[in-house]
């Protein structure tokens, strides 16, 4: 059964179609590419798969649950996760602090237990303090431990977000232009990291402008062109598909 | 590094704590014990509002009517009623709870200036029925309140108060930097960071502003209801639009999602006006001039400010 399968997904502001009718399915333990040019409609679709935006039409389905009508931390707690194209870091507070942020789902305490910090509170703490340093090594942000958030380079806080958002065990992970604004040797490392959350069967959609991180570790991609499939397949499929180069290029590249 | 995290957690308590058992040699009569009193009060309302203001960025300009409906509250059952003070004071907070989570259900949805504006609607309507309702809450001219009893024994005099109040202030302080070091307090800082990334990490932003608000105004009633059966009267001036500045302003002054700052904020501005009694009518006028001068050359805060410094200090060699 498919991880992710959206059937007729549309979004539409004020008329305009973002999202037109979008069909596709999303196997377990792959990574999934969605690319197309500026403007079509790459984030939208992120933003409706992470509850962000209300789908104007079509139905989506978890591991075969239906995600409707659900607020934002409700995709969280089934599941999903993700990036942001633009940070979206807490700056008010340290690299570590951040991803025990992105541990909330796991973290349930109750407020009294809290306000008296009981001993078993303060033993979670520790967990899952030593959790989140874990996954900051994962990210290669070790050193980084302790340092304020708002006091990284940019470079670090992409990888930051990528730990933010494993903290809380996602299945699926959207990650939306992870590589964007960063230079060849951040990309590799940044293709390196993306190839072993894969190998821990965490499944990933990646949003990417990046053509070479793209085909080089997704099994499958989706072109989108103003808001609609222009193609699907493997990566080798995709790049000569004369829609695609006609999309990317003009019509008189080929 | 935990167990210096720890150690740390602890020592600015124990500052606080030593603050309060030695300030007493300081006040050298009962109008300095009743100046710290005050002070203390208002830290306490102040440690609630930061968790709202300075942790969940969240602003509210209504606290001083949590602040008025806890004194009310706890004056009109015990005056009226005839009820136990401590039971009055219980039944006041928690019917500021209620009230707290009835309106900040709706009101909390709202973002940045409007809800501002909502907050200061609730706090001048909570002041003009207040004043209005004379019946129960003798109007414009105040009420008087019976003194706190506690197992049968009157609390009288500024200096059984002063150890009160003291006590209270470093229990309040203690809850609320346990609740910012919890998974809760974390949800605070995260959605005000960044409220699209708090909830698509999994936080219930709605469900963890409406919780904090209720929590600041449980603190503000707590206080006002303390300040009602310490004064022995109660009158509408504490739950005036004003006062909800001036309360807002401490926070501001002592430096945002800082308890000391809040604590700190409080002791300096309710002791201000005290000092520079010459300009005692434009009380306000020094208010607005602290904001502003705040806002402009340290807009973080009194406490943040000076601890940034002293880790210049202690780094450069």
């Amino acid at each position: 059964m498919s991880l992710l399968r959206a059937e007729g997904l549309s979004k539409e502001f004020g008329g305009v179609r973002a999202i037109e009718a979008l069909d596709f399915e999303i196997q377990p333990g792959t990574v999934f590419s969605i690319i197309g040019p500026n403007g079509a409609g790459k984030t939208t679709l992120l933003n409706l798969l992470t509850g962000i935006y209300r789908p104007s039409a079509g139905r989506m389905w978890l591991e075969g649950r239906p995600l409707a009508g659900h607020a934002p931390h409700q995709f969280a707690a089934a599941g999903i996760g993700r990036t942001f194209q633009n940070l979206q870091i807490f700056f008010n507070m340290s690299a570590l602090e951040n991803v025990m942020a992105g541990r909330h789902l796991h973290e349930r305490c109750g407020l009294a237990a809290a306000l008296l910090r009981t001993p078993r509170l303060a033993r979670a703490e520790r967990a899952c303090s030593d959790r989140a340093a874990e996954l900051l090594a994962f990210v290669g942000l070790e050193a980084y431990e302790h340092s304020a958030a708002a006091a990284m380079p940019y470079g670090a806080l992409k990888r930051l977000e990528i730990a933010r958002a494993l903290a809380a065990q996602p299945r699926l992970l959207l990650l939306d232009e992870p590589a964007a604004g960063l230079n060849p040797s951040e990309i590799n490392d940044i293709d390196r990291l993306i190839q072993r959350i894969a190998a821990r069967r965490i499944t990933v959609v990646l949003v990417e402008h990046n053509m070479k991180l793209v085909m080089g570790v997704s099994q499958r991609v989706l072109v989108l062109d103003y808001g609609r499939k222009l193609a699907e397949g493997d990566a080798e499929t995709v790049r000569n598909d004369p829609r695609v180069i006609e999309a990317y290029l003009g019509a008189d590249a080929h | 590094m935990l167990a210096r995290l720890a150690s740390s957690r602890n020592a600015g308590l124990a500052a606080l704590a030593a603050v309060v058992a030695l300030l007493p040699l300081a006040l050298v009569n009962n109008y300095y014990y009743d100046i710290a009193i005050l002070a203390g009060l208002n830290a306490i309302v102040c440690v609630g509002l930061n968790l709202l203001i300075g942790y969940a960025g969240q602003i509210s300009l209504g606290h001083a009517g949590f602040f008025g409906l806890g004194a009310y509250g706890s004056a009109i059952l015990t005056a009226r009623y005839g009820w136990p003070p401590l039971a009055a004071l219980l039944a006041a907070t928690l019917a500021v709870a209620l009230l707290a989570l009835a309106i900040g259900r709706p009101i909390l949805r709202l973002r940045g200036h409007y809800l501002a504006m909502a907050t200061l609607g609730m706090g001048v309507i909570i002041s003009i029925v207040i004043a209005t309702e004379d019946r129960y809450t003798g109007g414009p001219d105040g009420m008087s309140v019976p003194p706190l009893t506690l197992a049968g024994v009157a609390l009288a005099g500024e200096r059984v108060w002063y150890w009160v109040v003291g006590v209270l202030l470093v229990l309040a302080v203690w809850l609320a930097r346990n609740l910012i070091d919890s998974p809760h307090g974390r949800a605070l800082r995260a959605l005000h960071g960044s409220e699209v990334a708090a909830e698509v990490g999994g936080i219930d932003s709605a469900r963890h502003k409406v919780r904090v608000f209720v929590i600041s105004a449980v603190y503000a009633a707590v206080a006002g209801s303390l300040a009602a059966h310490y004064a022995g009267f109660i009158t509408p001036a504490k739950v005036t639009f004003f006062h909800s500045i001036e309360l807002v302003t401490m926070v501001v002054f002592g430096g945002m999602a800082s308890t000391f700052g809040a604590v700190v904020g409080a002791a300096v501005l309710t002791t201000l006006p005290q000092a520079l009694t010459v300009f005692k009518e434009y009380e306000m006028v020094v208010f607005g001039a602290v904001m502003m001068l705040t806002m402009i050359f340290m807009p973080k805060g009194l406490v943040p400010t000076l601890a940034a410094l002293a880790a210049r200090r202690g780094k450069s060699p």
